[in-house]
């Protein structure tokens, strides 16, 4: 088992540019946004995430820091991306909002509708199918209740519809949840390892 | 130079090229036809709908035109086998999710896709699973959506990031379940949006308002030429059996490129407006009745001659609208001083005349349209631009994100730009002059001159901020550099002092001054004489007249209006609706009768709209564009130009024996001599001292976008967006 993000930040205090006199359209300055009622929505931790990020890009490219601060703002969020929160980000970063919708819509990690906090990914990609990922995703949906694609009821687990594969073919078949992998798996140790989620 | 060429060959031919080219520039230069979809010569290469591939020698795998530049030695073949097969396997692709709906689909008979499918699809489809769907969006008023047929070019979404200069529209999703979209329910409200229905090289995006009404292949095209702003968009007007059916862009890379503002596109509708004035009308004792054309022109010549008769030629007002026709403001001009009047005018929203004697031949752009593009610094002065003139703002943001100009706003209010700015001074009416006056101390402290002697002691005591140095700065650098005069400036309470201000600043930078006309053929008016101390060609007025505004005020006894005039939204000068009420007889030329103007008028006139008739329209830069009737005269309606003909023999005058449009403006070229198609020198000559205690204020006018004549009131699907909600602003 390897850990690949779990990244939780102290909260710490971030300065900010003033408030941005002409909020048009057209602008593109470099760094982080104004600090308004809508970038409020983002935490001071996402926002401190979000500004780290910006740093590591050059001053006019803090577009390329759009994965980073959505992932941040889904963590904040129990696991998915209101348009509210989008809508915080692409304002942060000084985005066209359709450029986070994007964003946020094509990558599968980012969840744009209500789901379970717990996000369980079996990957069913050829070397894990070939090892019985079928039986996995069989398994896990009968221990939740659900079908891929849904959330339990107590909005505790949401099993994600088919994963890419998730790069770890060598220990197949294997499943994500949250950001943990799980490998070797058979029907009976997936189960487990479900039942241990707190 | 030869070091910047490359020699390649396009199907065994030699051909020259230049360095990073794409080869479906040099096929297109060579009119070598490569199919494609989602290039576009005005976009940037995406190469994603892969129709372009073509075979280079010694590639592994066909290339995309679009995308692949060109080196030494290329040899590049578009019809090969191995082309031919990738563009037809390319096709196969593109028409597996295709609705095969083109029979009650717009875009059928002009269709990209449809054209292409002929030479490059198959007759049977292979595919035989599921189709995919997808759910229709809602982008407002404009423009119509059937997303099922889109194939995912994101020539629209490049647009709307790229030209418009805001991302409205974008591509989300992933595989299968990629849109074309909003994401969230939202209109797409840019004022140049319209081009994305152009762009869709499917059926995709259409054109609301035209949406089942019309094929293609019914239509014919007729040139025309935008009246809504100065800069004289050249468009269709798509015409079926004298009935105009939509207006699309026609591309002039000088004027208006491929591009046209929304009002341009969607205007056309009001031309069948339900107040559309189909018969001549007369009030007789308080009520409107229909007569015949011979009554009512002599009523009107009776009326004329009744006020002239008892109260003299003075106590008549003639006001043209500045979106009427060259000719037809000649003749207004013509018909006022052979009345012996030299009350005419078409300045209907300006309020400050004083320093008029000093006023252009035109107000023009000072430059090109085009050479806006090339612009490295401008000071745009009282101009809501996008709305003013979209095309000239578009021009202007080229400017400013390619060659990184220095482009600052002195504006009453903050106006949201779409590009880079280097400042903005959003000051007060009152203000504006002082701010300008600072820009121009700023000049003079940095050139070491000394200030003109029209703003030297005004300016003596107007505090210089870093501001107001910066900007300075900006204009008195290398390269080719515009002070513009907008519309908001020339309505301004004081605009002689605003326009002094400004000339200053251009002097002492050697910047050019340029103006935005407020109204679509205010050049032509002025060329044509439609001045109350001009005539024709700038010639000083034999007999000078009263202004707009003074006519107003002066509650005259007669007014001629010209071109579908309504006081409280037309002429905003001037106490236009009370002097209306209260003149002894009014008659109104106008294509419309909304009980605004019935309630005053005495004769009313039905004339063409500018698709109806013959003219020629001026723009801001001084290129006349001339243009026949396009649509059938609405009921009983006649081109303006032959109204004030027949009405000028009535009326007994001389020289008005025309027997085409054509011969009106013959006669005034002819009075223009050399100078017909200049660009009119912009550089300022006043004298006149700028007195910046003079305290002259009033309401700053701002008009809506889609409030600027009667076509874009009348337009149901313009009054739907989003901007036709904001209402007449006063700063």
């Amino acid at each position: 088992m390897h850990k690949v993000s779990d990244q939780h930040h102290d909260q710490h205090a971030t300065t900010l540019p003033p408030a941005n006199p002409h909020p048009a359209h057209g602008d593109v300055r470099p760094g982080p946004g104004p600090l308004t009622e809508r970038t409020k929505l983002l935490s001071d931790a996402t926002r401190a995430d979000i500004d780290a990020w910006v740093q590591r890009f050059p001053p006019d490219r803090s577009r390329s820091a759009v994965l980073a601060a959505l992932r941040a703002a889904q963590h904040q969020n129990h696991g998915w991306l209101s348009t509210e929160l989008m809508d915080a980000v692409a304002e942060y970063l000084r985005l066209p909002p359709i450029q986070v919708y994007e964003v946020a819509s094509f990558y599968s990690m980012f969840e744009t509708k209500p789901c379970g906090r717990v996000h369980v990914s079996v990957c069913t990609n050829i070397s894990c199918w070939l090892r019985g990922a079928e039986r996995i995703v069989e398994a896990v949906e009968k221990h939740l209740g659900v079908k891929t694609g849904e959330s339990t009821p107590d909005g505790r687990f949401y099993l994600k519809r088919e994963e890419e594969c998730l790069a770890a073919c060598n220990n197949a078949p294997m499943m994500m949840v949250d950001h943990v992998y799980h490998e070797h798996l058979t029907p009976e140790s997936a189960c487990r390892v479900l039942d241990e989620v707190k | 130079m030869s070091q910047d060429l490359v020699n390649i060959e396009v199907n065994g031919l030699p051909v020259q090229a230049r360095k990073g080219q794409m080869i479906i520039e040099v096929t297109d230069a060579q009119d070598v036809y490569v199919p494609r979809f989602c290039y576009h010569e005005k976009l940037s290469v995406a190469a994603n709908c892969r129709m372009c591939l073509v075979e280079v020698e010694k590639a592994p795998k066909p290339l995309p035109a679009c995308a692949t530049p060109v080196a030494e030695g290329m040899k590049v073949y578009t019809k090969s086998p191995k082309a031919i097969g990738a563009q037809r396997a390319t096709m196969e692709f593109l028409l597996i999710n295709h609705p095969l709906d083109c029979p009650i689909c717009d875009q059928g008979g002009e269709c990209e896709l449809q054209d292409l499918a002929m030479g490059f699809g198959r007759d049977v489809s292979r595919f035989t699973e599921r189709k995919r769907v997808v759910k229709d969006k809602n982008l407002g008023p404009l423009i119509s959506t059937d997303m099922t047929r889109c194939i995912h070019c994101t020539r629209c979404v490049r647009f709307t990031a790229e030209v418009a200069g805001i991302q409205e529209l974008g591509t989300t999703g992933r595989g299968e379940t990629t849109e074309i979209g909003t994401w969230i329910e939202k209109s797409v409200d840019h004022e140049l949006s319209g081009n994305v229905i152009d762009l869709c090289p499917v059926g995709a995006l259409n054109s609301k308002p035209f949406r089942y009404q019309g094929r293609s292949w019914e239509m014919v095209a007729q040139e025309v030429v935008s009246p809504h702003d100065p800069v004289g968009a050249n468009l269709y007007a798509h015409v079926r059996r004298g009935r105009l059916m939509r207006v699309v862009p026609r591309p002039n890379e000088a004027v208006n490129e491929t591009w046209i503002a929304d009002r341009d596109r969607f205007s056309y509708e009001a031309v069948y407006a339900p107040d559309r004035l189909q018969q001549p009308m007369l009030r007789e004792n308080g009520e409107w009745k229909v007569v015949d054309w011979q009554t009512a022109l002599e009523a009107a010549a009776r009326g004329l001659q009744d006020v002239v008769r008892v109260h003299g030629a003075e106590q008549v007002g003639v006001l043209s609208l500045p979106t009427a026709t060259t000719e037809e403001h000649y003749l207004v001009a013509k018909l006022a001083r052979a009345l012996g009047t030299g009350n005419v005018d078409h300045r209907l929203r300006q309020v400050d005349f004083r320093d008029q004697a000093a006023d252009p031949l035109y107000p023009s752009l000072g430059m090109a349209v085009a050479d806006l593009e090339s612009l490295d610094a401008a000071l745009v002065v009282g101009s809501h631009l996008r709305h003013e003139a979209p095309l000239l703002a578009h021009r202007l943001r080229k400017a400013a994100t390619r060659r990184r100009a220095r482009v600052s706003f002195v504006n009453p209010a903050e106006f949201p730009y779409l590009f880079p700015i280097a400042a903005y001074r959003s000051v007060a009416p009152d203000a504006m002059v002082a701010e300008l006056l600072a820009i121009a101390r700023a000049a003079a402290e940095t050139a070491g001159a000394s200030l003109p002697a029209t703003v030297a002691a005004a300016a003596g005591g107007v505090p210089v901020g870093d501001a107001h140095r910066a900007i300075a700065a900006s204009l008195a650098a290398d390269g080719r550099r515009l002070v513009l005069l907008g519309a908001l400036a020339q309505r301004h309470p004081a605009w002689a002092d605003l326009r002094a201000a400004a000339a200053a600043v251009a002097q002492l930078t050697g910047a050019t001054l340029g103006y935005v006309p407020d109204g679509g053929n205010v050049a032509g008016a002025c060329l044509a004489g439609a001045l109350p101390h001009r005539e024709a060609g700038g010639r000083p007025a034999a007999r000078a007249g009263l202004d707009a505004r003074a006519m107003w005020e002066g509650n005259l006894r007669a007014y001629v209006l010209h071109g579908g005039l309504e006081p409280e939204l037309d002429a905003t000068g001037g106490p236009a609706a009370d002097a209306l009420a209260r003149a002894q007889f009014v008659v109104a030329l106008t294509p419309f009768a909304p009980e605004s103007v019935k309630r005053f008028a005495h004769v009313l006139l039905p004339i063409g709209t500018c698709f109806e008739t013959s003219g020629t329209f001026v723009n801001l830069e001084g290129r006349w564009q001339g243009f026949m009737a396009a649509a059938r005269q609405v009921g009983e309606s006649r081109p303006g130009w032959k109204v004030l003909r027949v009405l000028g023999n009535l009326l007994n005058l001389p020289g008005f024996e025309y027997d085409s449009s054509e011969q009106v403006l013959n006669e005034l070229r002819a009075r223009l001599g050399d100078g017909a198609g200049a660009l009119a020198d912009t550089a300022f000559r006043g004298s006149r001292a700028v007195d910046a205690n003079d305290g002259r204020r009033g309401p700053l006018v701002d008009v809506p976008l889609y409030q600027v004549d009667p076509l874009v009131r009348r337009a149901p699907a313009l009054q739907q967006t989003r901007d036709a909600g904001q209402p007449f602003t006063a700063y």
